[in-house]
């Protein structure tokens, strides 16, 4: 609901500062997609020669499409791992009481908030001390761990908007506890699930922090892309970056529209 | 309503998995702080405090902590600047348009952060897109340096990372606010200028901590945005456990400052929500 | 069709200005007219309740006099100044909502002295007045609680001392009680009406609730469909409702359709002597006047004779309500003292003088 008629004189300046925001806040991506057809490369104003050269170079480069293709395979592993450990634990902090739940709440919670520099060297001390050698293996459990919280807190959030009552409903007919998990609990946490997996999945492509400690001979593609920044910019950059932005932009509208249409079918999140 | 074995089954993979990947690497690096290395690059496990002595004694690890937390500061207090009005606007202005913008908002947070930093070398650069474009409407001669490689553009950066991370908590705390509390202030005389300082920021307060919080804890702890942008002036505390744990090989001292920097984000976050709660009037 | 009552005709005979003058209101939101030509005057010291279902548009013509809406046409004069052109904060009016709107993070000292506050009163005034608001209210032991931790019907309380401390000309109140179970609303009820009496200021009321309007108002002004249907004092309302669509939402009535000719009124096969014009009528006879009689009287021109039969007979405590199926096929109610048993056939009567002639109430778009 808005502010009654009266108080909308009062503030003018209010849409130019959040246009100003917005403007702050997309300035940079306009830039990065503008420049990466720009044919005199990374500076200069204005933009001209519009070329698809930097396209046709990052289409030929094969170690950024390796890199890519780790990412993928990490990305989804972590996201297995998350859900897997994440899902439990928000179902144990809503619902059962047990000795250091505290200190476990505030553990998995931790790395969301945490340097990611700080989970990822404590991770490579691991495993340097149990002598595991850095791999994508690594990578996959550092993600996968580091990303729990954001499984945990998406699920918890859903599980505070899921009707209890449902679940007594199906125990009542005479469902046990397992099946009344895989027909009622999760069917109704399905979008808070999507909602994390995406989240997670989009985290993990974008992962550095973590993934500079624990990084063996593969490269991810942001460390590929960083690999390649500390040697000089390339113009190339801008055109992966223009990539990743789009499908960014497609997996959050996909996610928003699922949200919506669930809300207005008056599913639980 | 639960029966112990469903609920041993839902506690004790996640208790493990996190006991396994969380708390004994946390663990040992408590240990390795107390712990030192080599003339022949190998650890020793006697444990000092000489790590620590050497956080105090040496001047640099002070003063970079310090210009980090300088640094997070200002960042923290441009994204609550940048970011209040708008989650302002969003919630009580918009109107029809208030998911769109909801949606505005959150887009970039998903696009990649490298991404992101590296847009503003690249704007930010003596070639880059600013300095040339104020070269070409006249209004400057040569290209301003301080742009980039400076504590400046590390500042830029991260409050334009952070500035989105700022406005959801309190857009969520703004759309807590019952409507008509708005409505019982102006029936009671009050302006609508008066009315949001004494109704609505008192009741926004929970969400104005989270955001800072989040803002000023996050940029603490970056190290890509001054590795990036900012040159031999904009280092911070991270790229120093950074380097402690590459090139300078030193894991004991890496882990003795890590381990402040946890203590350090701990304690934040716990005044964060000893305050937060004091304010929440649920 | 206002029918004009004491405190206006006081007024009025004083030359006095009507403390609110409401001319020609309407309302649209978009396309959706809720309010249509609303006129209605509001005298010093009455207690008016504006009645109406859900979507008669009380509630919006009550925001609109506090400031929260702004109408499409017409205007509101308050002394004889303008108050629709004044924003909310500057009208000397004050609300009591539906949900109290208390403000969470303030005690309730800090609650009732806001508006207070707001006008930068002296601090020793401030509280002062406040002790005598939480008094009045009988909340003065709670004045360091937060709204948080009071009970609903305490909360309503506070939210009436905080709009009253403010000293208004007019208050206004949202259906403050119907968040109150039955028996504190009674009783609130009583003690709202017992305060408007000793502070001597207009409360206008809004509700749906047509028995808690009667109780209270020295006048009713019903509401339907944005239009005003009838504005007079409860009895009056109640005894001479204007139309049917009056009749049947204050107390329970039945509708008789008939015929006016020559003089006599003729509903199926009950007839009596009317001075009124020829045509189609329809009248309103309110249950309670239909009297159960032991025989059949004689042929009396002041009484209205029938029989019927008993089809179904509802417990209301000290009065039954029964559904009596007359010999021409109409089905009346009657309402009557409680009788253990009540056998089959019934002789019936009534007085033409209680049946009221209404007007049809047209369907609005």
């Amino acid at each position: 609901m808005e502010l009654p008629m009266s108080a909308r004189r009062a503030s003018r300046w209010l849409p130019w500062h959040a246009i100003a925001v917005f403007a702050f806040l997309y300035l940079p991506i306009v830039t990065l997609i503008v420049y990466s057809f720009n044919g005199a490369g990374v500076g200069g104003f204005p933009p001209r020669n519009l070329t698809l050269d930097w396209y046709r170079m990052l289409f030929a480069d094969d170690a950024i499409w390796e890199s890519v293709l780790n990412s993928l395979i990490v990305a989804f592993a972590a996201m297995a791992i998350s859900l897997t450990f994440g899902i439990p634990a928000a179902l144990a902090l809503d619902r059962a009481n047990f000795p250091g739940k505290a200190l476990f709440r505030r553990l998995v919670l931790l790395p969301l908030i945490l340097p990611g520099i700080i989970t990822g060297l404590s991770l490579s001390i691991l495993f340097h001390d149990s002598h595991v050698k850095l791999s994508m293996l690594t990578i996959v459990l550092g993600h996968g761990t580091a990303l729990i919280s954001v499984a945990t807190t998406e699920v918890f959030a859903g599980l505070q908007k899921l009707d209890r009552a449902q679940e007594e409903a199906s125990l009542d007919l005479g469902a046990n506890y397992w099946q009344t998990f895989w027909r009622v609990t999760i069917p109704n946490l399905r979008l808070s699930i999507i909602g994390a997996a995406l989240l997670i999945f989009t985290l993990s492509m974008d992962e550095i922090a973590v993934s500079f400690f624990l990084i063996g001979r593969d490269n991810t593609l942001p460390l590929e892309i960083w690999g390649r920044l500390r040697r000089g910019i390339t113009p190339e950059i801008n055109a992966i970056s223009t990539i990743i932005f789009i499908f960014s932009l497609m997996a959050i509208v996909s996610w928003y529209r699922l949200r919506m249409n669930a809300e207005k079918r008056g599913l639980a999140m | 309503m639960f029966s112990r074995a469903y609920r041993a089954a839902i506690t004790l993979p996640p208790l493990l998995w996190v006991a396994v990947f969380l708390l004994v690497p946390y663990a040992l690096l408590l240990c390795y702080s107390f712990w030192s290395v080599s003339t022949s690059q190998t650890i020793v496990h006697s444990w000092t405090l000489d790590n620590y002595r050497e956080l105090f004694r040496v001047n640099v690890y002070l003063q970079t902590l310090f210009r980090s937390m300088w640094v997070a500061a200002r960042v923290m207090i441009f994204s609550l600047l940048l970011g209040y009005p708008l989650a302002y606007y969003l919630s009580f202005y918009a109107g029809a348009r208030k998911d769109l913008f909801y949606q505005l908002v959150i887009i970039p947070l998903w696009v990649s952060y490298l991404v992101r930093a590296y847009a503003w070398k690249t704007i930010l650069g003596s070639d880059g897109v600013l300095n040339t474009l104020l070269q070409y409407v006249h209004l400057t001669k040569h290209p301003l340096e301080f742009l980039l490689y400076s504590p400046f553009a590390v500042v830029l950066t991260l409050t334009h990372i952070y500035t989105p991370f700022a406005v959801l908590p309190i857009y969520a705390a703004l759309e807590h606010i019952p409507r008509n509390l708005v409505e019982a202030s102006h029936d009671l005389g009050a302006s609508p200028s008066q009315t949001f300082w004494r109704v609505i920021f008192p009741l926004s307060i929970p969400g104005v901590l989270a955001g800072a919080t989040f803002a000023f804890v996050l940029s603490l702890g970056d190290f890509l945005a001054p590795l990036l942008l900012g040159g031999p002036s904009g280092i911070m505390i991270s790229n120093i456990v950074v380097s402690l744990f590459g090139a300078a090989y030193n894991w004991p001292l890496g882990a003795a400052i890590s381990l402040c920097m946890l203590l350090l984000v701990v304690s934040l976050l716990t005044f964060s929500e000893k305050l937060e709660k004091k304010w929440s009037f649920r | 069709m206002a029918t004009i009552s004491e405190p206006v005709i006081r007024s009025a005979k004083s030359g006095v200005r009507a403390l609110l003058d409401i001319r020609n209101v309407a309302k649209s939101f978009g396309t959706n007219p809720v309010l249509r030509d609303i006129s209605l005057q509001i005298a010093e010291g009455e207690f008016l309740t504006i009645l109406g279902e859900s979507g008669s548009g009380k509630t919006t013509l009550l925001r609109i006099i506090a400031g929260f809406e702004s109408a499409n046409s017409g205007e509101i004069l308050m002394e004889g100044e303008r108050l629709d052109l004044l924003p909310p904060y500057r009208r000397r009016v004050n609300t009591v909502f539906q949900h109290y709107a208390l403000f969470p993070h303030l005690t309730v000292q800090e609650n009732v002295g806001y508006g207070l506050r707001v006008a930068k009163l002296p601090k020793d005034e401030i509280a002062t007045r406040v002790s005598e608001a939480l008094a009045m209210v009988k909340m003065s032991a709670f004045a360091n609680s937060k709204p948080g931790k009071i009970s609903g019907g305490q909360q309503q309380r506070i939210a009436l001392a905080r709009a009253l401390v403010n000293r208004p000309r007019l208050l206004l109140l949202d259906e403050p009680l119907s968040a109150l179970d039955a028996n504190l609303r009674r009783q609130m009820q009583v003690e709202l009406k017992s305060l408007q009496r000793e502070v001597g200021i207009s409360f206008v009321f809004v509700t749906h609730d047509q028995e808690e309007a009667m109780v209270m108002s020295d006048r009713i002004a019903l509401l339907r469909m944005g239009e005003l249907e009838q504005v007079a004092s409860p009895r009056e309302i109640y005894s001479r409702p204007a139309t049917a669509y009056t009749a049947q939402f204050i107390g329970h009535t039945n509708l008789l359709r008939g015929e006016i000719k020559a003089g006599v009124a003729r509903c199926n096969s009950l007839s009596w002597r009317v001075g009124l014009p020829e045509g189609p009528a329809l009248f309103s006879l309110r249950p309670e006047n239909i009297r159960i009689v032991n025989s059949e009287t004689g042929p009396d021109i002041d009484v209205v004779s029938f029989r019927g039969r008993i089809r179904h007979q509802a417990f209301h405590g000290a009065t039954e309500l029964l559904q009596v199926l007359c010999d021409d096929g109409l089905t009346l109610s009657v309402r009557a003292a409680t009788r253990e048993t009540r056998q089959g056939e019934l002789h019936l009567e009534f007085s033409p003088a209680d049946a009221v002639l209404v007007r049809e109430s047209p369907e609005r778009g």
